[in-house]
């Protein structure tokens, strides 16, 4: 592996990060926090280490191959998340290292699982960066590199497929960085058009900001402790709708810019996606209507819930850890598939889902007619086995893999239903789980050991498993290949 | 610029590579997925899998909005109609691969006036050309011509006991008498843009610009002028064996083929005149021995096997044959080759890069003074391109040695009418001259662009 490369790129990257720490810092000198010098030493440090790593691996080849893509993902994203628990620390806002690196996690992977149980005491300056780590985590932190500035490398596609999720990722455009930017701008403006549409619901700017965010890069950390309940439901409704929108493949938006409608519409997993939200927000009013005063109520407050667990962003507007269990049961369903591939939502995405039913489908099919010939389609075009051995593959390891953590969490002392949603919401990178860890609760009870395979869940979760994989197994790095 | 590119086989795919290189925006449809995927993992192109001739997979990969669409599929037939699609779908240019002999006559013409093709490329034709000039001139590795044949740019390799070896060059220029310039020196992997003081050392490859009489005169001081060759020996009988015997006999020679195959043997017989049609393995020594390769003036291996090429090319060298010019299409394979002594290598996918590269630079730079033709040398690593003056500019009327020029570029000669001027800091460029610039490290559209 051309180990040089790898940690060059990241160590650029790290440059990325105290940039990003821009807005945190404004925000915290705007108010007259004092959690501005915090800040200020973690994008030194950040600006360091990153100009020593890049001193001490200066690559002599610059060509990458997947196998490096993997690796520059993931250990960009380990970085990042290691350096931006630092202002948390120093501050001592979060005392506990492991507990700031959480949280981090957390934001950066867009879970927006907390260990916070006091959010409104928190600096306005953090919550700030806590809350802008979802929406750089959302689009993908490289992709942002790839957006502004050119690499040194022709094969940045390698990067590009290992950090956005989903089967099959393609460009919008010839050049990679073309395609980043083009991504980059309609999230962009998609989010400012929420903060606007916030705005004038009487949000602050502020909280404007942090919502959006959260919604953006479908996060859900929220700056008050009771999520979304105690806005209007105008404001409830303008979230519940951008969850929606940012739970959407973004190069269908791309293709509606450049007017191929016809390709929006008669798009699968479009389809597949609305008619799965519609099917849940009605299941779940009906079931939820007695515990409400009006139906509009219950259709908001299933609605809200809905988006924000199918869309993988956490927020709440009620708790539905007091639901019936037919409604809870759903969510833990829709936990799991998430939302279309291609948008900044987490979970196996809907297209993997639809492909894996599809897939079984014709296995079925087969042994009833052990010589049929058939081929399995999405969005019009026939699958290559390639791709559908590959959904199936991920569909395994994603099983195993959430076995996995929730053997190693299980000498937790919460419930059964804690612990397993807890694997959920962190793997699926959508937050809020059931019980302890439900809207109401927070992951604070969790050990330190248990704190940091839920981090690595997340991770997991968040670059679809293989990028963090890859980056522990020590074959990959060995210099022979 | 946005380039679409339709067929990614050998020759395509190398298009590719050199147009992606180049900074175009280039989208690739083929019909096989490996294909795709292959090149975008490498290049930073996008890739579109389907038929070239099917609308849909034609406006996915954007022809209708392309500056240029270029068709290089296997299929004379396919690549005429995907670029008429194109064309009509909007596509600003066309250029389509049509290497047939058969519509390569009159009818092209025709087909390309209809067709609203922007050029017809034959890298098979464009091959035996570049076989053509180099038997003419066999003292040259290879040969570079410019638009009206009085400048040529010649490339060879310093023996131990050439003259030149050891000298400076404003030595050697003192020395010979002969209007000539050395333009480009490439030693192991590096490639120079020489100075007066670049001293030469032996096993040199050199570029060297003069007209064909000086070029002649010269090599005749430093007695290695080889006589045109006039008998060959072509191995294998494809379209390009087929071009070069058929220029070979307009000029009166004779050129003999190999050909395993019966009926290819059949077909190029009924096609070609005084040719001699072998039927028979070329690999076997005992039939090329037969044959006359001890004789021949020069060996020209063609063979769809580029490991058989070279490995003939060398037997041919032992057998002492004066000339041995291989045909390589990889890239890899070029280099190794030099290496084991095979220096006459023509590749079909580099000249056919060449051109489109050419072809996408002059797009580009339709204002001013545009390259008008595009040599990639010494293993691309720099450039001989020529630029028509079109008009009164920085570098009109001005003697050449106040003009800055930017690193590692070299004038390299100037044609006016039918006069070529080896420059010197004393000439001056005038509206109308073609200008021979040697370039490395440069990306040059435009004549302006040598400037600092």
């Amino acid at each position: 592996m051309n180990r040089k490369m790898v940690f060059y790129t990241c160590g650029r990257m790290l440059h990325l990060e105290a940039v990003l720490l821009l807005l945190p810092l404004v925000t915290a000198l705007w108010y007259r926090e004092s959690c501005a010098y915090p800040i200020l030493i973690t994008m030194a440090a950040a600006v360091l280490a990153g100009l020593l790593i890049m001193a001490v691996s200066k690559p002599k080849d610059t060509v990458i191959y997947s196998r490096e893509g993997f690796v520059i993902t993931a250990l960009t994203w380990v970085m990042f998340s290691l350096i931006g628990a630092l202002p948390f620390v120093i501050s001592r806002e979060i005392p506990s290292y492991t507990d700031a690196f959480f949280e981090t996690v957390s934001g950066f992977t867009t879970t927006g699982a907390s260990i916070l149980t006091d959010v409104e005491s928190m600096s306005r300056g953090l919550l700030m960066w806590r809350s802008f780590t979802h929406w750089v985590g959302g689009m993908g932190i490289l992709v942002m590199v790839m957006a502004v500035a050119p690499m040194s490398t022709d094969r940045t596609i390698h990067i590009m497929r290992a950090e956005m999720p989903g089967p099959v990722v393609g460009k919008l455009v010839p050049r990679v960085r073309q395609t980043a930017k083009i991504l980059y701008i309609i999230y962009f403006i998609l989010t400012v058009l929420e903060i606007i549409l916030l705005l004038a619901g009487g949000m602050s700017v502020f909280e404007s900001m942090i919502y959006a965010f959260g919604t953006a890069g479908t996060g859900g950390f929220g700056c008050y402790a009771d999520s979304m309940a105690g806005f209007s439901p105008y404001l409830q409704w303008v979230v519940t709708a951008f969850m929606f929108i940012f739970g959407i493949n973004f190069n269908l938006y791309y293709l509606a810019l450049i007017r191929r409608f016809k390709a929006v519409f008669s798009s699968e997993e479009l389809w597949t996606y609305v008619g799965i939200v519609l099917l849940s927000v009605c299941a779940i009013a009906l079931n939820i209507r007695g515990m409400y005063e009006t139906a509009g109520e219950a259709v908001r407050n299933s609605a809200f819930q809905v988006m924000s667990i199918v869309s993988t962003s956490g927020f709440a507007t009620a708790d539905f850890n007091l639901w019936p269990d037919f409604s809870k049961t759903i969510l833990v369903i829709l936990m799991m598939i998430g939302a279309c591939a291609g948008s900044t939502a987490g979970g196996l995405k809907v297209s993997r889902a639809v492909m894996l039913f599809k897939a079984v489908r014709r296995e079925l099919k087969k042994m009833l007619h052990p010589r049929s010939v058939s081929s399995v389609k999405f969005e019009g075009k026939p699958l290559e086995d390639g791709t559908i051995s590959g959904v199936s593959t991920y569909f395994a390891v994603y099983v195993a893999m959430i076995f996995a953590i929730f053997l190693l969490i299980s000498f937790e002392p919460f419930d059964f239903e804690t612990r397993f949603t807890s694997v959920l919401a962190c793997f699926n990178n959508v937050g809020p789980g059931l019980g302890a860890v439900g809207p109401a609760g927070s992951f604070a009870g969790y050990s330190g050991f248990s704190k940091v395979v839920l981090s690595v869940a997340m991770l997991l979760g968040r670059l679809e498993i293989y990028p963090v994989l890859f980056a522990l197994s020590p074959s990959v790095w060995t210099k022979k290949n | 610029m946005k380039i679409v590119i339709a067929g990614c086989g050998k020759i395509g795919s190398s298009v590719l590579a050199s147009l992606a290189a180049e900074g175009h925006d280039v989208t690739a449809i083929d019909k096989k997925s490996e294909v795709i995927s292959e090149l975008t993992n490498v290049y930073d192109v996008m890739g579109v899998c389907g038929n070239a001739v099917d609308c849909d997979t034609l406006s996915e990969a954007g022809a209708g909005d392309s500056g240029l669409f270029v068709a290089m599929t296997e299929s004379d037939e396919l690549n005429m109609l995907s670029c008429f699609l194109a064309k009509k779908m909007g596509a600003k240019n066309t250029i389509a691969r049509i290497r047939n002999p058969e519509y390569n006559d009159s009818s092209l013409s025709f087909l390309r006036q209809h067709l609203e093709l922007s050029m017809a490329i034959n890298p098979e034709l464009r091959s035996a050309q570049e076989l053509y000039n180099i038997l003419k001139f066999p003292s040259a590795l290879k040969i570079e011509t410019f638009s009206r044949r009085n400048l040529e740019m010649i490339e060879f390799r310093l023996g131990d006991d050439s003259d030149l070896v050891g000298k400076n060059l404003l030595e050697i220029r003192k020395k010979y008498d002969a209007q000539f310039l050395i333009c480009a020196v490439q030693r192991g992997e590096e490639v120079f843009i020489p100075n007066g003081l670049f001293r030469l050392e032996a096993g040199d490859k050199i570029g060297l610009t003069a007209s064909l009489p000086e070029m002649q005169k010269l090599l005749k001081m430093l007695n290695s002028l080889q006589r045109q060759a006039r008998k060959i020996l072509i191995l294998g009988g494809s379209k390009t064996a087929f071009y070069l015997a058929k220029m070979f006999e307009s000029s009166g020679n004779s050129a003999k083929i190999i050909e395993q195959d019966e009926q290819r043997c059949t077909e190029l017989a009924s096609a070609l005149s005084t040719s001699t049609v072998i039927h028979g393995n070329g690999a076997e020594q005992e039939l090329l021995m037969e044959e006359g390769l001890g004789s021949c003036d020069a060996f020209v291996a063609l063979t769809g096997m580029d490991e058989e090429n070279i490995l003939l090319g060398i037997f041919a060298s032992q057998m002492n044959v004066p000339k041995t010019i291989v045909k390589i299409n990889r890239d890899e394979l070029v280099a190794l080759a030099h290496k084991i002594g095979i220096d006459s290598v023509v590749s079909p996918k580099e000249i056919t890069s060449n051109i489109l590269v050419q072809y996408a630079r002059a797009l580009e730079n339709s204002s001013g003074s545009a390259v008008e033709t595009l040599y990639k040398i010494f293993d691309g690593k720099a450039e001989a391109l020529e630029f028509r003056i079109t008009g009164e500019s920085r570098l009109t009327g001005v003697p050449l040695k106040e003009i800055k020029l930017k690193p590692n570029i070299l004038l390299g000669g100037i044609m006016r009418g039918r006069k070529t001027v080896i420059p010197s800091g004393s000439d001056t460029i005038l509206p109308g001259d073609r200008v021979v610039v040697i370039s490395s490290n440069n990306r040059l559209g435009d004549i302006l662009d040598i400037l600092a």
